[in-house]
């Protein structure tokens, strides 16, 4: 399943304060994603990502949490069960993110904000380029 | 229990589609699945509909009879009917409720409740029909009163969970409120009166053998004497009260922690239903129906429940919710993210 793990690399965030929409990083370069944080079992249809985000109060980690858990949506297929959290001691609040991360129904929600999903769809667009 | 000796399977009697996105919840018509009844269940769906499924007396399979759309803007999350089966209200992340009313074959929204701050995730009726609840991502609990005309009104609004609440139910037969939160915890609410406020009167958390995550959903067996609850712990827990002494006007009698069934589930439990004989149905993130029932090894004071059967890839995605039919037949309905709904029944290897 090599392909998941290039395109989950390959997921861009703008970050913050660098407003520059043309340039966005993708989650490899900034060293949020690693080859080796995404664990794949094909025989009991499961997926785990463990990602980094950037700075230890990153506000930007259960954006990058969702455009993760929408990028794996979009490519696997659907009897895929998923698992997506903070690399452990990477952030100040990884229970709360885990958990909000890993609530289906949370997710379901936040993904019907026509703002949220617009952003989650701009992050993930730079991929098709 | 002679039904730990039976060799007994889940049997798929039909597959129901329709939906165009993932069902959330879905409710028998109590009034419905006697002799002369067809039974009638109604189901919803992020597609934002809701649709009412008859049993045909010649066929035995359930046709869709109505969608009830237009109405919510966004996932309709929950729904139930009242003890009549005269009224629907349905949950939506809409941030409201709505109540049908079915009039000649037709469902007509006849009042809207509005409210919560957001989306509300679950309602309730109580066993008389005369209250309602509601709760949501607010962190609120609302309890309205029906009044004559389809009129409802906000007789409170109970705060007390410190996260997202995702269940609401009544007891079976006292006015009592129970609900489920993302903070882990079951609540239990109580008026002293008919007419006094009503107030957190337990809280069934870690501390008190509670749950260790978000608790999706319970229910009552059918003396009410007993609660089970299921959560993202991936644990299911018995609870006990005194009920007799609660029915008799003596008080609040406090729920204790009988026993959990761990090691059974893979994945987050999303819905658990305790049929009248006694058979706990449970829904799970892993695609699996299990039921469980009260073993015949228990200490007099300390019964154990045992797992009656598993299916597994009882659907092709998660399990959002199972209910088992009123009626005389072990029919059981589970509804799916794959989309859709199935009817099952219980049956003995043949």
């Amino acid at each position: 399943m090599q392909a998941i793990v290039i395109v989950l690399c390959k997921v861009s965030v703008s970050i913050g304060d660098i407003k520059d929409p043309e340039h966005p990083y993708s989650l490899e370069e900034l060293k949020v994603i690693t080859e080796d944080a995404i664990e794949v079992d094909n025989e009991r249809s499961y997926v785990r990502v463990t990602f980094t985000p950037t700075v230890e109060h990153c506000s930007m980690a259960t954006v990058i949490g969702l455009c993760l858990r929408v990028k794996l949506m979009r490519s696997l297929p659907s009897r895929y069960k998923m698992d997506i959290r903070v690399a452990p001691g990477t952030h100040a609040t990884e229970a709360a993110v885990n958990k909000q991360l890993n609530d289906k129904e949370r997710v379901a929600a936040a993904l019907e904000n026509p703002n949220l999903l617009d952003m989650v769809d701009e992050c993930l667009a730079p991929c098709y380029a | 229990m002679d039904l730990l000796d039976a060799n007994l399977e889940l049997k798929e009697i039909q597959k129901l589609q329709g939906h165009s996105d993932r069902v959330w919840s879905l409710a028998w018509n109590p009034a419905t699945a006697s002799a002369d009844v067809p039974a009638v269940f109604a189901s919803c769906s992020g597609d934002k509909t809701v649709r009412i499924w008859e049993q045909s007396p010649s066929t035995r399979f359930w046709d869709c009879k109505a969608v009830l759309e237009e109405t919510h803007t966004r996932t309709v999350r929950s729904c139930a009917w009242s003890p009549s089966g005269k009224l629907l209200a349905t949950a939506s992340f809409d941030a409201t409720t709505a109540i049908w009313e079915n009039v000649g074959g037709d469902f007509e929204c006849v009042s809207t409740l509005e409210g919560h701050e957001n989306e509300v995730k679950s309602v309730s009726w109580n066993a008389s029909g005369s209250l309602l609840a509601t709760c949501g991502r607010d962190k609120t609990v609302w309890i309205w009163e029906v009044m004559p005309g389809n009129e409802f009104e906000c007789i409170q609004v109970l705060q007390g969970h410190t996260q997202d609440v995702k269940m609401v139910r009544w007891h079976p037969t006292m006015d009592i409120l129970f609900s489920c939160s993302y903070d882990n915890t079951v609540k239990v609410w109580w008026s002293e009166d008919d007419d006094g406020d009503w107030s957190c009167v337990q809280t069934l958390g870690e501390s008190s053998h509670g749950h260790s995550s978000t608790a999706w959903s319970l229910d009552f067996n059918a003396k009410g004497d007993k609660l089970v609850t299921c959560s993202d712990d991936l644990t299911l827990k018995i609870w006990k009260a005194d009920v007799p002494t609660m029915q008799s006007g003596d008080g609040y009698a406090p729920w204790n922690h009988l026993c959990t069934l761990s090691g059974y589930h893979d994945r987050t439990i999303f819905s658990v239903h305790w049929s009248r004989e006694g058979i706990i149905a449970s829904g799970a993130a892993d695609d699996a129906v299990r039921l469980f029932v009260q073993g015949k090894d228990g200490l007099m004071n300390e019964p154990s429940y045992q797992l009656l059967l598993k299916k597994e890839k009882a659907h092709d995605m998660d399990i959002n919710s199972v209910q088992w039919c009123p009626g005389e037949k072990r029919l059981l309905a589970s509804a799916s993210d794959d989309g859709t709904i199935k009817v099952w029944e219980l049956a003995t290897l043949s």
